[in-house]
């Protein structure tokens, strides 16, 4: 998933975006300069069209004292088989000024892809994934229930009480009355609306931009209506 | 098979103890085997209603302690065969019933009747629970006023969630409504809420409409369900909901006004 940073503007003359990408990492086992240049040219002459001009990443967590001019060496060797090193990880303080003067970036502790870290990684929770379904709830949502769809939408096949709340990272929808608290976007997400059969709800929110029936005056309908958030403002449109 | 039923709001006042007295009274008319027990601990009131507080040996505190049995604590109705009061403790709180001595109880009373109607205490609290952790059904008694519906809702959510049947994952219990104190004329004038609007809001089975009437005060006075009082609109309304309840199919009366109602019963 990408998240915006950059500026919003038309004239922007950049954006800067997060993105997952998979880096290949090259754990050094040993502090021997010449065995890893023997073996990296080996390795190459293999696979030439998979590792010439890959971006690898110099994993020296396995090393002990390590000093600038061993690491200078090292991505000498790692360059001239052919690889471009864009980072180096298992560094700290001295070394890592090094690693940035000599033009590659300092990557924070990896966990995965070496035994050590798979270790590690079992006792963790396992990873929710990305994309869900959201969550289906046919029972109406009763005064003093909280319902919250994590990572997705929330759909509700009855109404929605009055001291009830509805949460969701993604869309609400409520086929029913929305009289309780609905609050969609919970992470930030300002693209995620409300739907609802009729709208009698105490308080919308979108992206933490929020409304209380008080402030919704007139705009109470008896009849389906979305809610959307446009420049910083809850927008309640009728659906037909 | 016996069910266990029990009377809940969530609000106090709205009317549970009367109307666990009506529906035990109703069932047992019909010849069904009903105990009905007092869970509100420290304000002892169903047998008053009942008329039989004169009668208290052993109360429920005292059958969970094993200082009595059941058969020593059930109080038995002089009117109707088939009918039991087990009284609440006046002298003890909610913290003398246990999860484990409430279930003692309902399963040694299961083996003897066929309707067990919990009176459940007010607000949402352990007594409240314990009284709805077991049952089967729940009969909510709701006032047509805004507070009133909403602690029922509560109740509900809470009834979905927090008993015996949610936990272990078995069949929902059947939730009913039941809206006492309703009068028609307020309604017109719109000081109270509709039939409507509270069925809107719960979104449950209507099992009945109570009227506001002199008759249910004058009953708890002299210690007679009101169902009983079968020449009066409340007594009538609790028989049809009784009816209902078993599966009858009745028209819902009383929801026009009351001089209509009053010039039909006593003939103009």
């Amino acid at each position: 998933m990408a998240s915006t940073v950059g500026s919003m503007e038309r004239s922007a003359a950049f954006e800067l975006k997060g993105r997952m990408a998979t880096l290949t990492v090259l754990r050094l086992l040993s502090p021997d300069s010449e065995a890893l240049s023997a073996q990296l040219d080996a390795k190459v002459v293999e696979a030439p069209a998979m590792l010439r001009g890959l971006p690898i990443v110099l994993d020296l967590g396995g090393m002990d004292e390590v000093d600038a001019g061993q690491l200078r060496r090292w991505l000498d060797i790692v360059r001239g088989s052919g690889l471009v090193p864009v980072g180096v990880c298992g560094v700290a303080g001295a070394l890592a000024e090094e690693a940035r003067a000599q033009g590659v970036g300092v990557f924070p502790d990896m966990v995965g892809g070496s035994r050590g870290g798979a270790r590690e990684r079992t006792e963790e929770k396992p990873v929710e994934p990305d994309t869900t379904l959201g969550r289906i709830v046919e029972q109406p949502v009763r005064s003093g229930q909280q319902i919250y769809a994590r990572g997705g939408d929330l759909v509700v096949l009855a109404s929605v009480s009055p001291g009830a709340e509805v949460l969701a990272d993604g869309n609400i929808h409520v086929y029913g009355t929305l009289r309780g608290r609905a609050l969609a976007g919970m992470r930030g997400q300002r693209e995620a609306r409300i739907f609802c059969r009729s709208l009698r709800a105490e308080l919308i929110s979108i992206a933490g931009q929020y409304q209380l029936s008080e402030q919704m005056g007139g705009s109470e309908s008896a009849g389906p209506v979305q809610i959307y958030l446009e420049d910083d403002a809850l927008c309640i449109a009728p659906l037909e | 098979m016996s069910k266990i039923v029990v009377i809940t709001s969530g609000k106090g006042g709205v009317g549970k103890t009367t109307t666990s007295a009506a529906f035990a009274a109703g069932l047992a008319k019909r010849g069904f085997k009903t105990a009905v027990v007092d869970f509100d601990v420290g304000l002892r009131n169903l047998d008053l209603i009942m008329g039989c507080e004169r009668r208290v040996v052993y109360d429920f505190v005292n059958v969970i302690n094993g200082d009595a049995n059941l058969n020593q604590a059930m109080i038995k109705d002089k009117r109707l065969e088939g009918l039991h009061i087990l009284p609440a403790s006046q002298t003890r709180d909610k913290d003398a019933l246990t999860q484990e001595g409430v279930e003692n109880v309902l399963d040694e009373l299961r083996e003897t009747f066929d309707y067990i109607i919990c009176d459940s205490p007010a607000g949402i609290e352990r007594g409240a629970m314990l009284a709805a952790y077991y049952c089967d059904e729940a009969i909510v008694v709701t006032n047509p006023e805004v507070s009133s519906v909403r602690d029922s809702d509560r109740m509900l959510g809470l009834l979905a969630s927090k008993t015996r049947r949610a936990e272990q994952g078995s069949e929902p219990i059947r939730e009913h409504l039941l809206l006492t104190r309703y009068s028609p004329q307020r309604v017109q004038k719109g000081e109270m809420l509709s039939v409507d609007d509270v069925r809107d809001i719960l979104a449950i089975e209507l099992l009945g409409v109570i009227p506001e009437s002199q008759a249910v005060l004058q009953a708890s006075n002299a210690g007679i369900p009101v169902v009983l009082e079968e020449n009066t609109d409340a007594g009538q309304a609790y028989d049809d909901a009784v009816a209902r309840f078993l599966g009858e199919e009745r028209e819902h009366r009383f929801l026009v006004e009351k001089r209509g109602i009053l010039g039909r019963l006593f003939g103009g």
